[in-house]
């Protein structure tokens, strides 16, 4: 699904220069749930940037199903983005002026889904995330853990092959934060999506099928897991 | 995309009521400043437009239809040798002074002319008769001025260079473009009024109207050469430069284009900042939307529409706004003229505008590195 070699990520030039990213090797099956985990600063959102085709490597090879994207002009990032990525943020990044539904929606949208078929799937979607009731909430009705829910249906809307998420529990309480990783893991594994996740959570590590440690921009131990059910 | 560009729109009300207060405010000005200089344009020489003349004979570079020394009517004899030439009428418009009742007096502008052929006369007669203007000492004035002049009803008598000037009718919609009221009457009287201080046998200007079907320019030439120290100007001609006169020379209907672009300057101005106000309040969204896999014409489609929308609205109000204005106008001195034209037009140009305005946040919105969605 996603194959990574030998990637470099520099920030910076001169003497104010960054490594982020030291000769990193990950592979991504299609269908798992792998976890990152490494100390602050350690290239974790820098990992997911460049493995998201948001950011661009230094040096080394990114491929996605197949397809190398380190080379990839700018301007053909977006296409990639939108055909094989749905992301989650820390701050859930949902939009204000739009409820649940239209959020969902928008993402549908861009992905070339029109009106009635749309509206349908946007409510499939959050019925599959438990807010069936909260279809027409704006954002500001809806608690941390429903937006983060929100967020995962808009992630899902489309069927990308994979799902990006750092750090996704971070702003949540911690029953609130199991919840969101359980229906996350619980879906994609159901829709047979790769899902990779930055956390600093070890309570959601249950829900890995693989654990990765990265330190100083390189990966420094792999951990297979036995799927929880 | 337009659904995210409207609900982001109406999300911050405060801001949309700033931005549509704007962009009200500059179309209004530009539509009453265009109107007025549309008016102008209309009202200084409308006169002339009406004359139903083809050519006007004048004293040498007479720059306005108001103004010139006496000509000979010897020229006149002149003029109407030319082959062509069906007819030749003397021709007064003159600055002369109007008592009121009262005994207050009114500088007004007498227009003497040709019964006869009706050439520079009145129209759009609302009371009255031109015919009535045959009779001794009969003058006809418009209704907008009755104030002005003391008018109430026909048969009033007031005195004009000390004569008698009886009102035997009244025009509506002849507006002077100076505060001086056209009065119209039969040439003659207008000589008794002493305007223009002619003797018996002069006139001010002479229009000359051709034969049916002649060639405007050829007769123009034909006349000119007979009469080679005066000028033979066309009937649009003698138009266009009491236009030029009036609107440029003195300045009025640069003042009125001048407040129409410092409108327009106005409503770029607000527009631009509120848009980009909004753009940068929208910063995460639209890196959102870019992290998404949305591309840059995306996100100009919101920010676009959103201008689009801002310029729509802000136009239903203005044009209300500038149509209850130019109706008020009216009856006034100063009216202001709302043509189907100008307000298709100001539509386009309230669009363009508003998408202009966007030329900053377009760019703002190009720069927008989606990486910053997992920054904090
Ligand atoms: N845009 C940037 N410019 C310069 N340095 C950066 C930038 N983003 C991250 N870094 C640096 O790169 C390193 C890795 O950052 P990051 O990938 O955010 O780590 P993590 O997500 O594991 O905390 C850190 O030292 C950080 O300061
Ligand atoms: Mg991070």
């Amino acid at each position: 699904m996603i194959e990574i070699r030998d990637l470099y990520k520099t920030y910076g030039s001169g003497g104010a220069e960054v490594h982020a990213l030291a000769g990193v090797d990950l592979d991504v099956a299609a269908g798992e749930v792998l976890m990152l985990m490494g100390p602050s600063g350690s290239g974790k959102t820098t990992l997911l940037s460049v493995m998201g085709c948001i950011l661009r490597a230094t040096s080394g090879s990114v491929k996605i199903e197949g397809r190398e994207v380190a080379r990839m002009a700018e301007n053909k990032l977006p296409e990639v983005r939108l055909k094989h990525f749905g992301f989650i943020f820390q701050g859930f990044n949902l939009f204000p002026a739009l409820t649940a539904r239209e959020n969902v929606e928008l993402a549908l949208k861009l992905k070339g889904l029109k009106g009635t078929r749309a509206k349908a799937e946007a409510a499939a979607l959050l019925e599959q995330v438990g807010l069936a009731d909260k279809l027409n909430a704006f954002p500001s009705d809806l608690s941390g853990g429903q937006k983060q829910r929100v967020a995962i249906a808009r992630a899902l809307a489309g069927e990308p092959p994979i799902v990006l998420a750092d750090e996704p529990t971070a702003a949540l309480d911690s029953q609130s934060g199991l919840t969101v990783m359980e229906i996350l893991t619980g879906l994609a594994r159901k829709r047979g999506r790769a899902v990779v996740v930055v956390t600093h959570d070890n309570r959601v590590l249950q829900y890995a099928d693989r654990i990765v440690r990265i330190a100083d921009g390189r990966v420094v131990d792999e951990e297979d897991r036995e799927r929880a059910a | 995309m337009f659904k995210l560009a409207w609900k982001n729109l109406f999300h911050d009300r405060v801001r949309l009521a700033v931005t549509l207060v704007g962009i009200v405010f500059a179309l209004v000005l530009i539509l009453v400043q265009f109107g007025l200089f549309l008016s102008f344009l209309d009202t200084s020489a409308n006169i002339v437009e009406r004359s139903g003349a083809d050519l006007w004979i004048t004293a040498p570079k007479v720059p306005y239809v108001n103004g010139g020394p006496p000509l000979s009517e010897a020229n006149r004899w002149k003029a109407l040798a030319v082959e062509g030439v069906e007819r030749v009428d003397r021709y007064i418009l003159a600055w002369v002074p109007w008592k009121l009742k009262s005994g207050a007096i009114e500088s007004v502008q007498v227009v003497g002319y040709n019964l006869d052929s009706g050439l520079g006369g009145p129209w759009n007669v609302v009371a009255g008769s031109v015919e009535d203007l045959r009779g001794e000492d009969t003058v006809m004035v418009d209704e907008i001025y009755k104030d002005l002049l003391g008018v109430t009803h026909i048969g009033q008598v007031f005195e004009i260079s000390n004569r008698r000037a009886r009102i035997v009718g009244f025009t509506r919609g002849i507006r002077s473009f100076t505060t001086a009221p056209f009065v119209f009457c039969s040439f003659k009287n207008a000589q008794n009024y002493g305007a223009g201080n002619l003797r018996e046998d002069q006139a001010v200007y002479l229009l000359v109207k051709g034969k049916a079907g002649i060639a405007l320019e050829a007769l123009r030439a034909a006349v000119q050469a007979k009469v080679p120290e005066l000028d033979v100007l066309t009937n649009a001609e003698m138009h266009g430069r009491t236009q030029t006169h009036w609107v440029f020379a003195t300045g009025a209907g640069i003042t009125t284009l001048m407040g129409a672009v410092l409108g327009l300057i106005v409503g770029v101005v607000v527009v631009a900042q509120t848009i980009y106000a909004a753009t940068v309040d929208h910063i995460r969204e639209f890196g959102t939307l870019k992290a998404m896999g949305a591309s840059n014409g995306r996100i100009y489609e919101v920010i676009l529409a959103q201008a689009a929308i801002s310029g729509g609205m802000g136009y239903a109000v203005a044009i209300a706004i500038a149509a209850f204005i130019a109706r008020g106008s009216e009856g006034g001195n100063a009216p202001i003229a709302l043509p189907p034209e100008v307000a298709a037009g100001t539509l386009l140009l309230a669009l363009a505008m508003c998408m202009g305005a966007s030329v900053i946040s377009i760019r703002k919105a190009t720069r927008i590195d989606p990486a910053m969605v997992f920054r904090g």
